[in-house]
C-alpha cells in the first residue's frame, strides 16, 4: 500500500490530510470527505480513497464501498468537458435516447468512458429538473435544451 | 427605501436559467442604468413561474403583465415601450392556442386558472435571497405565533386537524408523525428535511428551494419546537448547486435576523439547520437510507421498527419530512386548520404539486387543489397533447407508481384513488404519454432505473427487478412467449410482497399498470412479433412502396447487409430476414417511398 501511495504528489496527499482534518477525521463525515476530494481531484482514484481510510480510521474496503455505491462519486477522471445526457422520464418520452446515441457516435465513446485525448467524457444523468426543455445535455455547467441528433454535432464542435 | 414604479420579475429556475435569464437580467439592469431609471424601476431575479414550456418569463408589477419566450435582447423593447411608454410588447405576451388572443395577465391564462398555489405560493413572486421580502409576506409569522403560544401541543393539534399528508409519496399523516417524535424522551432528536429530490421528472422541491428557501426554515423550526429538536439537517442533492446557494443565504440571513440559533424571537428556544449532501442514490429517498447517507454509510435501508421517531440519526430520535410538506405548515399556522381542510378531498387535503412533462403542450411545475380530475389537469391546464395527437397514457408516481389510461381521466386525484387505480401519488412526477409510446419500452425504462438505483441489500429487489427487465428486454426484442407473460405477473407479485423497503416494495408497478392496462400491446409484442406504437427497435419493419419507388436503387447501393433486391428503374423489396433495421434506406430514399411498420 506504501507504494502506491507515493505515487500521488506530495501536495495532492497534503490537500486530503487538510480535508480529513477540516472534518475532524470523524467516520460520520465520510461522504462529506469525498466530495471535497472530488471536487479537488476531480475523481477518486484508489490512492486516495487508501489515504482517506487512514486518515478516517476505516477500513479501505469501507471507503470503497462508499465510493462504488452513489452515482456522483466517479473513479475515473472526467474530461476537460464533461458531457451529461439527461435520461430522467420527461426528456426520455421526447427522445433522449436518440440524443445520447447520436453523442455516442459523434465522440466515438460509450457511455462512462472518457476520450483518449482527455477532452470529452460522456454520462448519464437523471433529471436536471428543466423538464420544460427535453430532451437536454450538459456540456460542464452548460445547459442545452431542445435537442435534436442533428444538432449534436455542432455542440460538440463548439468545445474543440 | 426607494419607490419603485415598476418591478421586473425575472425567473430564475433551472429551465429559464438555461434558456438565458441571467443574461436578460443584466440587459435590464444595464439598459435602466442607460436610461437613469435604476430608482424608478426594481429588477428582481425569482423563483420558478411554473410555466417551463414558454420560459423565459419576464412579468411586470404592478400591471402583472407576462411575458413569455423573451429573448436578451428584448428587454430594450420592453423598457422603451412598456417601461417608458406605457404600451405592452404583444409580440411577447402569451397566445392563447384556442382563441388566437393575447392575454397579458397570467391570471386569465388555462395554465393558471385553475391553480391553487400554497406551497408555492412565494415562487416567481419574491427574491429568494432576500428575507426581508419574504417576511414582508408574513414570513416568520407562524414561528412568532407558534412560540408566542408555548404550546408544542397545540401546534401538533393544528396540524393533525389540517389532514396534511406527506408529499414526499406515502402519504403519512404529518401531525401524527410529529406527535410520535414527541413522545419519545432523549437528550438529542432531530428534524430532517429529505431534499434528495431524486426521481426522474420531478423538480418541485428543488423549485421550493430555489425560489423560497426561508418556507422550509420556518417550517423545520417549527417542526423542531414541536419535536423537542434543537438541530435540524437538510439532506439535500449535491447536484443542486442553485438550490444549495439560496439555502445557504437563507440561513445565513435567519442567523443575521435571530430567526436561527440560539433565543429564537426571545423564546428561549434554540434552533439551528446544518446541511448534509446527497451523492445521487434514489434509496436515499427511503427515510433509514437516508439517515445512513448522513451518518456517512452506504445509504442502504433498515428494516422498520424501530421508526426513526424512536432511532434515527445517531440513534436519537428524529423526524423526517419533505420540502414541499414543510412548505406547507406556515400558511396552515397562519390561516388555520379549517381553512386547508376545507380544500381538497375527504381524506386528501390541501394541494399537491405536480411537475407536468412529457408530450403536451405546457410543460411545467403546477399546483393544484387535491380532487382535481386528471382530464383538468391535462387538457385545461397542460392545454393537451402536443401537436395535436391522441392522449395514451398518464405516468404518475416516477418509478414507484404506474401509468393511468383515458378510463382514468375523470377519476379526482387523491392518495387513495391513485393507489386503487394501480399508481401513486409520489413524489408528483407527471408525465404525459401519446400514441407514439410503447407502453412496453416505459415499463422498461422504469425497470432499467430501478436495477440500477437497488441498493442489493435485499434479493427480490436485486435479482427479481433484474429478472424483470430481462423477460421485458426479451419480448422488446421480438423473443417473447405468453409464457413469459404470466412468469412477469407472477414475479412482480412476490417483490411486492417481500422486498425490504419502498423502493422495492413499488418497482415492479409500472410492470403491473402497463400489464393490466396495455394487455393487448403486450400481446401484440410477444404472438404477432409487432410493436404497435413503432418504437421497438427489433419489431419495427420497413416496407418499400412498389407505387412509389422509382427503382433509384440508392436503398439497395446503401444497404449495409444487402438485403435489397430489386432491377434498376423498378420496385425493389427488403428481404425481411436479412434486415438488421438500420433505418439507412429509409434516410436514403429520396421519393418517401420507404415506410416503417
Amino acid at each position: 500500500m506504501d507504494k502506491i501511495i507515493i505515487k500521488m504528489k506530495k501536495e495532492v496527499r497534503e490537500k486530503i490530510i487538510e480535508i480529513c482534518n477540516k472534518f475532524n477525521n470523524q467516520p460520520g463525515e465520510l461522504i462529506n470527505v469525498l466530495h471535497q476530494t472530488q471536487d479537488y481531484l476531480g475523481y477518486l482514484p484508489a490512492e486516495a480513497q487508501e489515504l482517506i481510510a487512514e486518515c478516517l480510521h476505516i477500513p479501505t474496503a469501507k471507503v470503497y464501498g462508499v465510493v462504488s455505491f452513489y452515482a456522483f462519486f466517479t473513479m475515473t477522471p472526467k474530461g476537460k468537458h464533461p458531457i451529461s445526457v439527461c435520461l430522467g422520464t420527461a426528456c426520455y418520452v421526447r427522445g433522449a435516447e436518440k440524443v445520447l446515441d447520436a453523442f455516442k457516435k459523434e465522440l466515438n465513446l460509450e457511455v462512462g468512458q472518457t476520450t483518449e485525448d482527455g477532452e470529452f467524457s460522456l454520462t448519464c444523468l437523471r433529471c436536471v429538473g428543466a423538464c420544460g426543455l427535453a430532451p437536454v445535455a450538459m456540456v460542464g455547467d452548460k445547459v442545452y435544451g431542445r435537442l435534436a441528433p442533428d444538432m449534436i454535432k455542432g455542440i460538440v464542435a463548439e468545445y474543440k | 427605501m426607494a419607490n419603485y414604479k415598476y418591478h421586473i420579475l425575472i425567473c430564475g429556475g433551472t429551465g429559464c436559467h438555461a434558456s438565458q435569464s441571467a443574461l436578460i437580467k443584466e440587459n435590464f439592469e444595464k439598459l435602466l442604468k442607460e436610461n437613469n431609471l435604476e430608482n424608478d424601476v426594481q429588477v428582481i431575479g425569482t423563483g420558478c413561474f411554473g410555466f417551463c414550456e414558454k420560459g423565459p418569463i419576464v412579468k411586470i408589477l404592478p400591471d402583472n403583465t407576462f411575458y413569455t419566450q423573451v429573448k436578451p435582447e428584448d428587454a430594450e423593447e420592453i423598457i422603451k415601450e412598456h417601461i417608458i411608454k406605457g404600451r405592452k410588447v404583444n409580440r411577447l405576451l402569451y397566445l392563447d392556442p384556442k382563441t388566437q388572443e393575447h392575454k397579458d395577465d397570467s391570471k386569465h391564462m388555462g395554465f393558471y386558472k385553475k391553480q391553487l398555489r400554497i406551497a408555492l405560493r412565494n415562487c416567481g413572486f419574491i427574491n429568494p435571497e432576500n428575507i426581508d421580502e419574504y417576511i414582508a409576506r408574513d414570513g416568520y409569522k407562524a414561528l412568532a405565533t407558534v412560540l408566542e403560544k408555548n404550546d408544542p401541543e397545540w401546534t401538533i393539534d393544528v396540524i393533525k386537524k389540517s389532514g396534511l399528508r406527506g408529499r414526499g409519496g406515502a402519504g403519512f399523516p404529518t401531525g401524527l408523525k410529529w406527535e410520535l417524535c414527541r413522545k419519545n424522551q432523549a437528550d438529542q432528536k432531530y428534524m430532517i428535511c429529505n431534499a434528495d429530490e431524486g426521481d426522474p421528472g420531478a423538480f418541485m422541491d428543488r423549485s421550493i428551494l430555489e425560489g423560497d428557501p426561508n418556507t422550509l426554515i420556518e417550517a423545520m423550526t417549527i417542526g423542531g419546537f414541536c419535536i423537542g429538536a434543537t438541530k435540524g439537517l437538510v439532506y439535500i442533492r449535491a447536484e443542486y448547486p442553485l438550490a444549495i446557494h439560496r439555502l445557504q443565504v437563507a440561513i445565513g440571513q435567519a442567523r443575521e435576523y435571530g430567526l436561527l440559533g440560539k433565543d429564537i424571537l426571545g423564546s428561549g428556544f434554540d434552533f439551528d439547520i446544518e446541511l448534509r449532501y446527497g451523492a445521487g442514490a434514489f434509496v436515499c429517498g427511503e427515510e433509514t437510507a437516508l439517515i445512513h447517507s448522513m451518518e456517512g454509510l452506504r445509504g442502504e435501508p433498515t428494516f422498520k421498527p424501530p421508526f426513526p421517531a424512536v432511532e434515527g440519526y445517531l440513534k436519537k430520535p428524529s423526524n423526517v419530512n419533505n420540502v414541499e410538506t414543510f412548505a406547507n405548515i406556515p400558511v396552515i399556522i397562519n390561516k388555520g386548520w379549517e381553512w386547508f381542510s376545507s380544500i381538497g378531498t375527504e381524506k386528501s387535503k390541501g394541494t399537491k404539486v405536480f411537475a407536468l412533462a412529457g408530450q403536451i403542450n405546457n410543460v411545467g411545475l403546477i399546483e393544484v387543489p387535491m380532487g382535481i380530475t386528471l382530464r383538468e389537469v391535462i387538457y385545461e391546464i397542460g392545454g393537451g397533447i402536443k401537436n395535436g395527437k391522441k392522449f395514451k397514457a398518464v405516468q404518475t408516481g416516477g418509478p414507484s407508481g404506474g401509468c393511468l389510461t383515458e378510463k382514468f381521466l375523470d377519476t379526482p386525484i387523491d392518495y387513495e384513488n391513485l393507489i386503487a387505480a394501480g399508481s401513486m401519488m409520489g413524489s408528483g412526477g407527471m408525465i404525459v404519454m401519446d400514441e407514439t409510446s410503447c407502453m412496453v419500452s416505459v415499463a422498461k425504462f422504469y425497470l432499467d432505473f430501478t436495477v440500477e438505483e437497488s441498493c442489493g441489500k435485499c434479493s427480490p429487489c436485486r435479482i427479481g427487478n433484474k429478472r424483470l427487465h430481462e423477460i421485458l428486454t426479451k419480448i422488446t426484442d421480438g423473443n417473447g412467449t405468453m409464457q413469459d407473460l404470466d412468469e412477469l405477473r407472477n414475479l412482480a407479485h412476490v417483490i411486492k410482497d417481500s422486498a425490504l423497503c419502498g423502493l422495492g416494495q413499488t418497482s415492479p408497478n409500472p410492470v403491473l399498470s402497463t400489464i393490466d392496462n396495455f394487455w393487448d400491446e403486450y400481446v401484440a409484442h410477444v404472438t404477432e412479433k409487432k410493436c404497435p406504437a413503432g418504437q421497438c427497435k427489433a419489431l419495427k419493419q420497413y416496407i418499400i412502396d412498389p407505387d412509389k419507388c422509382k427503382g433509384c436503387t440508392a436503398c439497395a447501393r446503401n444497404c449495409p447487409v444487402n438485403a435489397i433486391s430489386g432491377t434498376v428503374k423498378n420496385p425493389h423489396t427488403i428481404d425481411q430476414s436479412a434486415c438488421i433495421k438500420c433505418g439507412t434506406c429509409y434516410e436514403k430514399c429520396k421519393f418517401n417511398a420507404i415506410s416503417i411498420k
